[in-house]
This record gives C-alpha cells, sequence and structure tokens, in this order.
C-alpha cells in the first residue's frame, strides 16, 4: 500500500483536468440553465487547435516556445466554436421548449467531431501530440510523468485567475448577478446577452488548456477524445454542485482521486478481483455520479434547489 | 416644459391577453406620482415596460423628452431610470455592499461610488452594520432597505418603487414609508406602486388609481385621498 500517495497524485491530476473542462459545463448552466452538451467537443477542437499550431511551426522548435503558442491556438478554435455556437445554435432557441437545445447540443457534437474526421488532415485516428522533454520528476516517492507538469502549473493558475474574474471584476459581478436575477440584473445596468457570451467563451478558454493537458498527457489527440471526458467534466459538475464554479473544480478533483483509487485498489477486497484495472475506470466514476444523483443531487457545494430565487 | 416622464396611451399585453389597455400619465421632476389599484390591475407590469423589461405592443413612452422603444433594458438605467423591483429581488448570494455596488454597475467615479455606499449606510444603517453578509441572510424589511438603497446608487432622475410596504410589519411599513418622505423632501422624483394607498397618496403629488388594465381615476394625492369611491374601494370604508 506505499504507493497510496502516488495514486493519490495521479488521481488529483486526473481530476484536475476534469476539473478544466467541467468549469464550462458549470458556468453556461449557471447563468443559462442549459448543458452545453457540445463542451466536450469544444475540448476537442482545442486540442487540434493546438496541434495545428505545432505543425504549422518550423520543425525544431523547441516545445517552450511552442506550448504557449499551442495554448493560444487552442483558446482561439475552443472560443471561437463557443461563440459560435452560442450564436448559431442555442441563442434562437432560448425561450423556447427545453429540450431543443438539448437536441441541438446532441446534433453540435455530433457534427463537430464528423467535421474533424472528415476534414482534419489524417484525423481518422488519434494524432500524435508533441511531448515536453526532461523528466519524469520524483518528489520522496512520487513521481510526476513530464506531461503532468502543465497540469500541475496549469490548474491553479487557471482557478486563481477565474476567481479573480469573477470576484474583483466588473463583468465577474455582473455575471453573478446574471446568474443569480438575469431581469434584475438588467435593471442593473448589465448587457446579460453579452455576459451570457462571456461565459461560454470562458468556458472554452478552460476547456482548451485541459485539452492540451490532455495532449500533454496522453500523447495524442482524437476526434473522439471529447465524448468520454466531455461525460466525466458533465459529472464532475454535478458532483461538485453545477452553476458552482469551485465546486467544478472540487468535482473533478473528487472524481479522478475516486476513479484513480477504485481502478487501482477496489480488486483487492476480496469477491471483487474481477473489478480491477483501467477498464473498470469509467465504470467507477460514472457510478460515482450516479450516488451523488440519488444521495446529494445538489452535489457537493451546491445549494438546495428552494435556495434559488 | 415637458415632463420628465411622460406614459402615453401605453398598450402592453402577455401574449395574446392585454395586460394595459391604453393608460396614460406623467411625472413632473421632482415629484412624488402614484399608482393605486387592486391585484392584477397592470401596476408592476407597466413598471417593467417602462424599464424595458417588456416590450409594448402600442404607445408610446418618453424619458427626459426621449423615446424609450428601441431601449434594450440594460442601458435604461443609464438613462436615469431606476427600478426597484416587486418582491425586492435583491441578490441573495452577493454581499450587501456587493448589492448596491451592482446597483452602481455603469458608474466609474470610485470616489462618487464610495460616497453613495456611505449614504445608503446611513440612510439605513442595519445595511451597514452587516455590509459583508449574504443580502439573502436579511429580513423582509431588510430586503427592501437593501433594494431600495441599490436603486439609488445609480443615481437616478427618477426612482421607480414597486411596492416598496409589500409583506412588512406596520413598524417596517412605517420605516419604509419615512424614507420615502425623506427622499421626496431631497428633491428625489419618485414613481410609486402601491397596495397601501393611504399612505402612497398621503405622500404624493399626484395619483393614479387602476382597474384592470385601465386608469380609472387621477388627481392630486389630497384629493384622491379624500376621494369617496377611493376611500371606499381602497382604504377600507364603507
Ligand atoms: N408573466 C405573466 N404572464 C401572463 N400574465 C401575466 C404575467 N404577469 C402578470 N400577468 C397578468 O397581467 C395582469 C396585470 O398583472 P400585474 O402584475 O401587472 O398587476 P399588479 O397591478 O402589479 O398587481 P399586484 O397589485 O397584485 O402586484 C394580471 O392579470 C396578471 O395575471
Ligand atoms: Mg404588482
Amino acid at each position: 500500500m506505499n504507493e497510496l500517495p502516488q495514486q493519490l497524485v495521479n488521481g488529483l491530476l486526473l481530476g484536475s483536468m476534469y476539473g478544466l473542462v467541467a468549469i464550462g459545463y458549470t458556468m453556461v448552466y449557471g447563468i443559462v440553465q442549459l448543458i452545453n452538451f457540445a463542451h466536450g467537443e469544444i475540448f476537442m477542437t482545442g486540442g487540434f487547435g493546438a496541434l495545428s499550431v505545432w505543425l504549422i511551426l518550423p520543425g525544431g522548435t523547441t516545445m517552450w516556445v511552442a506550448l504557449p503558442l499551442m495554448i493560444i491556438g487552442a483558446v482561439l478554435v475552443a472560443t471561437t466554436v463557443a461563440i459560435g455556437a452560442e450564436r448559431f445554435a442555442y441563442r434562437p432557441l432560448r425561450g423556447g421548449p427545453r429540450l431543443a437545445p438539448l437536441i441541438t447540443a446532441i446534433g453540435l457534437s455530433l457534427a463537430l467531431q464528423q467535421a474533424v474526421w472528415a476534414w482534419y488532415p489524417e484525423a481518422k485516428s488519434a494524432r500524435t501530440f508533441p511531448q515536453l522533454s526532461g523528466g519524469p520528476f520524483h518528489i520522496g516517492n512520487v513521481t510526476i510523468q513530464t506531461g503532468d507538469v502543465f497540469l500541475l502549473i496549469a490548474a491553479p493558475v487557471c482557478m486563481a485567475v477565474l476567481a479573480y474574474f469573477v470576484n474583483r471584476t466588473r463583468t465577474g459581478r455582473g455575471m453573478q448577478a446574471t446568474a443569480q436575477d438575469p431581469d434584475t440584473a438588467k435593471l442593473m445596468g448589465v448587457n446579460t446577452d453579452r455576459i451570457i457570451v462571456i461565459a461560454f467563451a470562458l468556458g472554452a478558454v478552460f476547456a482548451a488548456v485541459g485539452a492540451v493537458a490532455y495532449g500533454l498527457k496522453y500523447g495524442i489527440v482524437d476526434y473522439k477524445m471529447g465524448f468520454l471526458l466531455g461525460l466525466k467534466a458533465f459529472t464532475a459538475a454535478v458532483l461538485g454542485g453545477i452553476g458552482n464554479i469551485y465546486g467544478a473544480m472540487i468535482g473533478g478533483l473528487v472524481l479522478g482521486t475516486a476513479e484513480t483509487m477504485a481502478t487501482a485498489y477496489i480488486n483487492h477486497i476480496p469477491g471483487m478481483q474481477q473489478l480491477g484495472g483501467q477498464s473498470w475506470a469509467d465504470v467507477w466514476a460514472f457510478v460515482l455520479l450516479i450516488l451523488v444523483l440519488l444521495f446529494r443531487p445538489q452535489g457537493l457545494l451546491g445549494e438546495r434547489v428552494a435556495d434559488r430565487a | 416644459m415637458t415632463a420628465l416622464l411622460e406614459v402615453e396611451d401605453l398598450r402592453i399585453a402577455y401574449g395574446k391577453i392585454e395586460a394595459v389597455k391604453g393608460i396614460s400619465f406623467k411625472v413632473e421632476a421632482g415629484e412624488v406620482v402614484t399608482l393605486i389599484g387592486t391585484n392584477g390591475a397592470g401596476k408592476t407590469t407597466t413598471l417593467r415596460t417602462i424599464s424595458g423589461l417588456l416590450k409594448p405592443v402600442g404607445g408610446q413612452i418618453k424619458f427626459n423628452g426621449r423615446s424609450l422603444r428601441k431601449v434594450p433594458a440594460h442601458q435604461i438605467v443609464s438613462l436615469g431610470l431606476a427600478h426597484s423591483p416587486e418582491g425586492r429581488h435583491i441578490f441573495p448570494r452577493m454581499t450587501i455592499e456587493d448589492n448596491l455596488l451592482l446597483g452602481a454597475f455603469l458608474r466609474n467615479d470610485r470616489e462618487g461610488i464610495a460616497k453613495d455606499v456611505q449614504r445608503a449606510y446611513d440612510l439605513f444603517p442595519i445595511l451597514g452594520e452587516r455590509r459583508r453578509q449574504a443580502a439573502g441572510t436579511l429580513s423582509g424589511g431588510e430586503q427592501q432597505m437593501l433594494a431600495m438603497g441599490r436603486a439609488l446608487m445609480s443615481q437616478p432622475k427618477l426612482l421607480m418603487l414597486d411596492e416598496p410596504s409589500m409583506g412588512l410589519s406596520p413598524i417596517m411599513m412605517q420605516k419604509i414609508m419615512a424614507t420615502i418622505a425623506e427622499l421626496k423632501a431631497q428633491g428625489t422624483t419618485i414613481l410609486l406602486v402601491e397596495q397601501n394607498a393611504q399612505a402612497a397618496l398621503s405622500l404624493a403629488d399626484h395619483g393614479h388609481v387602476m382597474e384592470i388594465g385601465k386608469v380609472v381615476l387621477s388627481g392630486s394625492g389630497q384629493d384622491l385621498l379624500h376621494d369617496e369611491s377611493v376611500r371606499k374601494a381602497y382604504l377600507g370604508e364603507d
């Protein structure tokens, strides 16, 4: 059992990637009560945005130069897709039946996947993603893989930026007001249509950073990569209390840790030997989702529904 | 001279149902004007339309001589029109101070804003004592104070108050009405919607009585206060 600290760190790193993507679900839901199920594909396009920058750069560019540019590429592509989705897919349906945006989201997801599959060069199977060099790094008994170093830095930085934005800037305050009471926010002078666009865009920024992290961690990007990761991130958002931005990150960390621990240790329990290993990891993630929905549907940090005005 | 607010033949519908059926009234600068009337008369609907949250099907709203027809809701406050909505609608999970700051959302004069926050605390000391607390923890009357304080934070030319005394204890109601009288004395122009006709008419320069989407009676506050039909219908006399 002395590998426990290692598993814990693995879980938290995986979870912080879930958390980065979960922020997009939770922000959009908090503002317009819409589950943007195409968010996983927005994440995926971010990954291809980063890859595209790498492919355009002259061969032999070091990652320390390339990586910042790749992040910018990922952010540009993902926010463009997200803003486009809001403007042309979701906004026309606002005020309509609640099922309409959900169906649209599924259609949009498939369209984005197929577009990348069909048009991105050689994307019919996974494409290799450039890797950081150096490492791995050892801290005591714990090893941090080179690819994970990015997450270790990016996740806390992203959370700090987000907290500052939401609490300390005028637009952030307008965003909180819109989430709590959109009509009254308008009376205060908040342009709520603009706030909705910003929520989509900001969610895409964090998803794009998450996609770069994914590429560095797994060494590939893939037109399907947004499906499962999107579902996990959505699970994280629900786990943390959907609508709560800190909850999204905490939900991600809990989910990543629980999934990693279950994968590593559940087969040590007598009678459950068959349930160990990576192939069961996703099962544990969704078992956790079902448990949360059953016993604490408002999530870890969520308010009870009655508290929402 | 044109009035600060001019409402002319305003008609508003929810789907096919017309809730306001052609009403007209004016508010002159420095005046307190009140709209009173039974439940469902269309008072809230009228205020929400002036604020741009609802679009009228007909008629005119002019503020400071300018038509509000094409002005989106979020730009209304910058023209000098503040609205404290029915049911208070404070932002429950933000602090009292942040609620006040949202009232000054479009202002850029930091010092002026700080001064006006202090002014709100002077007007309602309880808000100052609890400035860091979530607004949702305030009592109904305190939330009403916050809603009024918040509306004042935009330095409005016209303050619209929708049923500020709703659901309050008699003491709290008196306190709120006294505050409105104080604001009036300071020269604030107010459009006041009230169920408490006695209190509202006593304060008002002009009053309009609404019934199912129409203004059925208008006059000075004092005249209406002594009007027999008003006394019967709204002041509980027979
Ligand atoms: N969102 C809505 N959808 C449909 N009808 C509405 C809506 N809001 C109000 N109405 C109707 O419009 C009419 C006017 O309502 P309004 O709230 O403006 O009245 P009010 O004078 O403010 O009443 P109260 O004194 O009870 O606040 C009522 O018949 C009401 O049922
Ligand atoms: Mg009303």
